[in-house]
């Protein structure tokens, strides 16, 4: 298996296996996510690339007999630790989710409740630092006169990026995007797709989509995984234009998946 | 053609035949309110004419000398229903919370179905176990602790004076709430699992706490259940019968704590329509019926402008 080698490794996994139950979901996982580059998990449904995904903030803890075995490192300490403080770990590790998620109060409160679980602001820096998230979510120009409305009002494509901005806005490290653009249409995935170069500049990126123009446009890295198994990993242009694996270009060919 | 044409026009028929007999069932509800309501005012109409508005005020109620007035029932009604809820609605959001976010996954069949069983106890179950069961251990162990407990404290210590007897207002709303907190609860459950798990997961990746998660995402995505949820049980609340009747203590006189016995409209309904001899009688109880018909309605006013309040604190959709 091909690792990328590199000193600014992000975030770090190691002989990662996981398990709904008896199913065993993922098979010994070794992967290097670098930091202030996009990495993208591509596969076919099932493959294990969302379930990968949502072991980086430990989001199967919610649901019972889902479990995880091996290390993930982010700054030196070993997120899978039963010490660890879930609640930091998530504020550092920010997720954006398949279907925009806007919570049920107005598009300012969307963005203040975060960064009020973290920090105390006065009003006039809460109200820079909604701003600030919403400008990197790029979303600001469109919704700057209507702070006080409710974000269930927006377009599908503007709650998605609310939703970035959201996560932005606790200024995380890391950010995980579940195929975002899965519910959208072209023209807001193609907003979000620039988002994401932008963002890249910030923060660290690890995007599952099902869509292999989306990976090769806008990742640094692709891993391709089949049954739990990561397959390929490597330099998205070669891996979509001289894969080492052959399942990998069959996939990425389209003769199967 | 001719074939196309006739089974073009019978399926007409069936849908003018469909649309009218939902149309009619839906007046039908309507006709039925209306005409509860119009021959309530007939029938309390002698003791509308006689007291008039000051009925709702009138403290006495004497059948002997022939002055009615609602003000104790409707107090006692208000009140019972108002300590009901005050206790039912934290437990059964503890209860929902409970069973949809934290219960493991095994116990929450078991326990939401005893829930269920609560519910389909009957009126009258609770009443007895009310009178012979809590009001006597009630009045041994917990009246005298709080009377010892709030002595000389403004406000509070008036709340709990008097003898402890077991029976009075504080055991009928006791008694309520327990009676409401099923439904209360299994509404909140529903509604609750209802809220789609990614919208949950995002408030949890953004390190929201269970609590957290609670009130600031789930409860308000639902809160027009929850409201729906809390008017279900105040409305059994307000109009429930025998179980009241049995633990109140059915006295006409105004109460100034608690632990005194008093009425509701409900209890004196129950206990009087046999007795009531006269006519003015009869038509003070219908006249407190109406004022029940009333408050429930007054009751849902204020719901549905709490909703909207609500809905404005979020923030229009537009």
């Amino acid at each position: 298996m091909s690792q990328p080698v590199n000193q600014n490794a992000k975030l770090v996994v190691k002989n990662l296996n996981f398990y709904y139950g008896n199913f065993h979901a993922l098979k010994n996982i070794n992967l290097d996510i670098l930091e202030g580059k996009v990495t993208a998990f591509i596969g076919p449904s099932g493959c294990g690339k969302s379930t990968l995904l949502r072991t980086f903030n430990r989001m199967y803890d919610l649901y019972p007999k889902l479990r995880a075995e091996g290390e993930i490192i982010l700054n030196g300490k070993n997120i899978l630790n039963a010490g660890i403080d879930l609640n930091m770990l998530r504020a550092k590790v920010g997720m954006v989710f398949q279907k925009p998620t806007p919570f049920p109060m107005s598009i300012y409160d969307n963005i203040a409740f975060g960064v009020n679980l973290y920090e105390t602001l006065p009003k006039s820096e809460m109200d820079d630092r909604v701003e600030w998230a919403l400008q990197k979510a790029a979303l600001w120009n469109e919704v700057k006169d209507k702070l006080k409305q409710s974000g269930l009002g927006l377009s599908g494509g503007q709650q998605q990026r609310l939703c970035i901005a959201r996560a932005v806005s606790v200024k995380p490290e890391i950010l995980l995007l579940d195929e975002p653009t899965s519910a959208l249409d072209p023209i807001s995935t193609a907003h979000v797709e620039e988002l994401v170069h932008e963002l890249k500049r910030d923060y660290t990126i690890a995007i599952v989509t099902h869509n292999m123009q989306q990976a090769a446009r806008v990742s640094d890295f692709t891993a391709y995984m089949y049954l739990g198994e990561l397959i390929e990993v490597g330099e998205t242009d070669s891996i979509f234009t001289t894969p080492k694996q052959k399942a990998t270009e069959d996939y990425i060919t389209g003769k199967f998946g | 053609m001719a074939s196309h044409a006739a089974r073009l026009k019978q399926q007409q028929r069936q849908d003018w035949l469909f649309r009218g007999a939902t149309r009619f069932f839906a007046f039908l509800v309507l006709a039925i309110l209306v005409g509860i309501i119009i021959s309530l005012i007939i029938g309390a109409w002698p003791s509308i004419k006689q007291f008039g508005f000051g009925f709702v005020l009138g403290d006495q109620w004497n059948p002997v000398t022939h002055v009615f007035g609602g003000r104790n029932s409707i107090i006692g009604t208000l009140l019972s229903s108002f300590i009901a809820l005050l206790i039912a609605v934290p437990v059964s959001f503890g209860i929902a919370i409970f069973l949809t976010e934290l219960a493991p996954v095994w116990l929450r069949r078991p326990f939401g179905i005893a829930i269920e069983l609560l519910a389909g106890v009957p009126s009258i179950i609770y009443g007895m176990w009310g009178l012979f069961v809590f009001a006597p251990w009630f009045a041994d162990n917990v009246q005298p602790w709080l009377q010892n407990h709030t002595q000389g404290i403004p406000l509070l210590g008036p709340m709990f004076d008097g003898p402890p007897m077991g029976i009075g207002m504080l055991t009928s709303g006791l008694i309520l709430s327990i009676m409401i907190i099923p439904y209360i609860s299994s509404v909140m459950r529903d509604v609750f699992e209802v809220v789609p798990a990614m919208l949950k997961e995002s408030a949890y990746g953004l390190g929201c706490t269970t609590w957290e998660v609670v009130w600031n995402v789930v409860l308000p995505f639902t809160k027009n259940g929850v409201v729906g949820g809390v008017m279900l049980g105040l409305g059994r609340a307000l109009g429930e019968t025998m179980a009241i009747t049995f633990v109140i203590g059915n006295s006409h006189s105004t109460i100034h704590s608690l632990f005194d016995p008093g009425t509701s409209i409900a209890a004196t309904l129950a206990n009087e329509f046999t007795e009531a001899s006269d006519d003015l009688h009869v038509a003070s109880l219908i006249y407190l019926g109406l004022l029940l018909f009333v408050i429930t309605f007054i009751v849902l006013v204020l719901s549905k402008i709490l909703l909207l309040r609500l809905q404005k604190g979020e923030g229009a959709n537009s």
